[in-house]
């Protein structure tokens, strides 16, 4: 879409060619940390692929039960009944890190820790739907809070480098990027697993075909269509 | 010399204008052989992923870590993704040296990069022909706007592009199909900045793309684009342009084409008692067996670097310094296209509108920085090109929850619109900003590595300021919330808009093609890809690039009758 599509960030990013990547990432605000993203950030780290223990068919269930939870069966199907799950093993299989390889399946421990804290022992797959709702809840209302002091300090530094740049004889080196929102604490492997649900569930085929509409070949564009509240989201390509 | 080694023509190269020199040459009836290092792509037969929905791709389009552990470069690349990624070159693969950081991105395949170009065609304006001599900082053209206008049209009506004529000196009009029509935030950036400005023009995109084919296009097989934007794909309907689309199975379909994958060009080999090139040595890329080709004229089309790269390589007592280079221009003056700035904001008050399908173009924001004079509140010289596009997120504000059932179904509607706008800038053509052959370190066929030594300057930097307050400004002008704006700091090379090199002139002392794209000193060669360019301009070059190829390919065939060659 666009020529030679060199736009890096946050909203512009929206139209670049990984689409489905960069929708989930302007949904949650800064930068995905799935693979291909840490290009945008400069993050190149790389680490060699150490005895990462594939995830089990358990494991695969639990992140199920995750998903779904973000995701329910509505009017649509849930996450779960798009296989989400093990579209989120594949992804931290392939494409994170080993470093967030780790923080991910700690995290599927945290979680499991916070559930029996709160819902009287019992685990995350023990616990009730309104209890896992709950738990998750809380957990994205802390990874938001913080998303959204970033955003903030985001469209601040955007101004502020603006005023700077346009300045007659700013020097060059003062002509510092507003750098993209990084995905951070509290709870890393929150927003992991949302991004990952998000992604994997809006990419399958039940979430292009039911929960979106999804048109293989649209055959034209019609650029200006009225909205009718209620239609359904065109789904992404890729 | 066994017969099969022996043609009218050789083009080296099978990209954007390699493709266009071989329709042109075997239109006229010459035999003609394209040589390309790459592997054979056919036309939708070697499209592997050109129909597969998200689900079916392993990990959604998204790279995996092996991937990009083993190509931290080209994957840099705009449009490099899980689907498209067969289309570009490995890094371990081809080697190179940056001197300073430089990003070469690169398609090594029949079709080359015109599988995954951006398809943006605007024509160059006049002043972009003579603008660097007469507000000083570069040469003029041995061309002017007249000299290829005729010479585009016959491009334009054979690819197909979209547009809409717009009557705009810094972008002239050209043979257009029907536009891919303005969405209703676009109609509002455009009505909003005439209103705020009188002068600042924004259009629909001028792309290489079959809005409503015509005869000719139906005639090379090609169909209407099915609005799906999947095009770095490849496009099972060819609703875009690209040698794999039209015309390598036109120069075909004439008889008079072979295309021969899998070969690396070496060199040109030039005979001194001739006093011309005889040919083109080339290395097979799989068993390295060496193969000499001969013709009467040679097309260098391997790419803006590897035609310098090749000219760089082709030495003799003549031409020690390569190829036709006795100015010493050679692998000098290379330049690029500033794309480092961007910026967006959110836009409100179309809730009620929506679009359908996927555009493949974009908006383009007319430039309207030193058209054919220094501005007077400029501090930097050179035009930019801005395009731009209104956009529909998925997906309501997030006032409602954001995990559970509500969160769902907000995520299954459209959300709000923004819109962004992102910079073409042109970059002066330096003496400084160089190509040249490593000494000792060589390729896995024994050819030179190409060093890159190519920076920005003081120009571009004052450039891009101006247009972040320009850009924030507009923005501004059409009610844009939250603008953020930023400078990615990308090396040269990402724009994949490098340029110059072996550039035209009238003066053989300061160039090294005239202006039919012959080498100056070794007529019967033709250069006719980004390396021949003399200047950047602010518009997408590639047009440019099939443009000359055609109008070289008619003098040459011209010369050929006359015996000059």
């Amino acid at each position: 879409m666009t020529d030679n599509g060199i736009l890096t960030e946050s909203n512009a990013e929206m139209i670049t060619r990984r689409e489905a990547v960069a929708r989930v990432a302007a949904l949650l605000g800064g930068v995905a940390l799935i693979g291909g993203s840490a290009l945008i950030t400069g993050c190149r780290t790389e680490k060699t692929n150490g005895s990462f223990t594939p995830f089990s068919a358990d494991e695969v269930a639990y992140l199920d039960e995750i998903a779904d939870t973000i995701l329910p069966t509505t009017s649509t199907p849930g996450a779960k009944a798009a296989k989400t799950g093990a579209l989120m093993a594949t992804m931290v299989t392939d494409s994170y890190s080993e470093e967030d390889q780790q923080t991910f399946r700690d995290g599927m421990q945290k979680l499991d820790d916070l559930s029996k804290d709160k819902n009287g022992g019992k685990s995350f797959m023990a616990a009730t739907p309104q209890q896992r709702l709950a738990l998750l809840k809380t957990l994205d209302k802390e990874q938001f809070d913080y998303s959204e002091q970033q955003r903030i300090d985001q469209l601040k530094k955007s101004k502020e480098f603006i005023s700077k740049a346009v300045q007659e004889n700013a020097p060059k080196t003062e002509s510092q990027t507003a750098s993209a929102i990084t995905a951070a604490p509290p709870n890393r492997w929150f927003r992991m697993m949302k991004e990952l649900a998000l992604l994997g569930y809006f990419t399958s085929e039940i979430g292009c075909k039911q929960a979106q509409v999804y048109e293989e070949a649209p055959g034209s564009y019609e650029p200006c269509m009225p909205y009718t509240p209620g239609q359904k989201a065109y789904a992404s390509h890729a | 010399m066994a017969a099969d080694t022996i043609y009218d023509a050789i083009v080296i190269g099978s990209g954007i204008s390699g493709g266009w020199a071989a329709k042109e040459l075997c239109e006229k009836g010459l035999k003609t052989i394209v040589l390309e290092r790459g592997r054979n792509v056919v036309h939708i037969k070697d499209y592997p992923t050109m129909n597969l929905a998200p689900w079916e791709l392993p990990h959604r389009g998204a790279l995996s870590r092996q991937v990009l552990k083993e190509n931290p470069l080209i994957s840099k690349a705009a449009g490099y993704g899980e689907d498209t990624m067969h289309f570009f070159v490995k890094d371990r693969d081809h080697p190179y040296v940056q001197a300073k950081p430089f990003d070469w991105i690169r398609g090594y395949q029949v079709g080359g990069k015109s599988i995954i170009w951006g398809r943006a065609c605007q024509r160059w304006s006049k002043h972009e022909f003579v603008a660097p001599e007469k507000l000083g900082y570069g040469m003029n053209w041995p061309i002017t706007y007249d000299d290829v206008a005729p010479w585009y049209s016959h491009v334009e009506k054979f690819i197909g592009v979209c547009g809409n004529a717009d009557h705009l000196e810094a972008m002239p009009d050209g043979e257009f199909l029907p536009p891919f029509d303005f969405n209703c935030a676009e109609k509002h950036l455009r009505d909003s900045l005439l209103a705020r400005y009188g002068d600042r023009y924004v259009v629909q995109g001028r792309w290489a793309h079959l809005s409503q084919p015509k005869e000719i296009h139906l005639q090379q097989g090609r169909g209407t684009c099915q609005a799906r934007n999947l095009c770095m794909r490849g496009c099972p309907f060819g609703g875009y342009f690209s040698s794999n689309a039209s015309t390598l199975p036109w120069a075909a379909k004439t008889g008079n084409l072979t295309v021969r994958p899998d070969s690396v060009v070496h060199s040109i080999i030039y005979d001194q008692s001739k006093g011309k090139a005889t040919g083109v040595r080339v290395i097979d890329a799989h068993t390295h067996a060496v193969t000499e080709y001969q013709s009467r004229i040679v097309f260098v089309n391997a790419s803006a670097l590897n035609t310098n790269l090749i000219l760089l390589n082709s030495t003799s007592n003549r031409f020690p310094h390569g190829l036709g280079n006795d100015s010493g221009v050679l692998g000098k003056y290379i330049c690029h296209h500033n794309y480092r700035t961007g910026a967006s904001g959110r836009l409100d008050g179309f809730e009620d509108k929506y679009f359908y399908g996927k555009n493949p173009t974009e908006c383009i924001l007319v430039n309207f920085r030193n058209v054919g004079k220094q501005d007077a509140d400029a501090d930097f010289v050179g035009g930019y090109t801005t395009f731009t596009g209104g956009y529909r997120e998925r997906g309501e504000p997030t006032q409602v929850e954001r995990v559970g059932g509500v969160y769902k179904e907000s995520l299954t509607k459209p959300g709000p619109w923004g819109v962004y706008m992102y910079m073409q800038g042109e970059t002066i053509p330096r003496a400084t900003n160089t190509v040249t052959l490593h000494p000792t370190q060589k390729d896995q066929w024994g050819i030179p590595l190409l060093v890159t030594s190519v920076g920005y300057d003081d120009n571009s930097e004052r450039m891009i300021r101006d247009w972040l307050k320009q850009a924030n400004d507009m923005l501004s002008a059409a009610g844009c919330k939250n603008i953020e704006s930023h400078d990615n700091h990308q090396a040269p090379g990402l724009d994949i808009h490098e340029m110059g090199g072996a550039r035209m002139g009238s003066d053989p002392k300061t160039s090294m093609l005239n202006k039919w794209n012959q080498l100056h000193a070794c007529p019967n060669v033709f250069v006719t890809d980004g390396a021949c360019m003399t200047s950047t301009g602010n518009q997408s070059p590639s047009i440019l690039y099939m443009t000359l190829t055609a109008r070289a390919v008619d003098h040459a065939t011209q010369e050929m009758s006359r015996q000059n060659l």
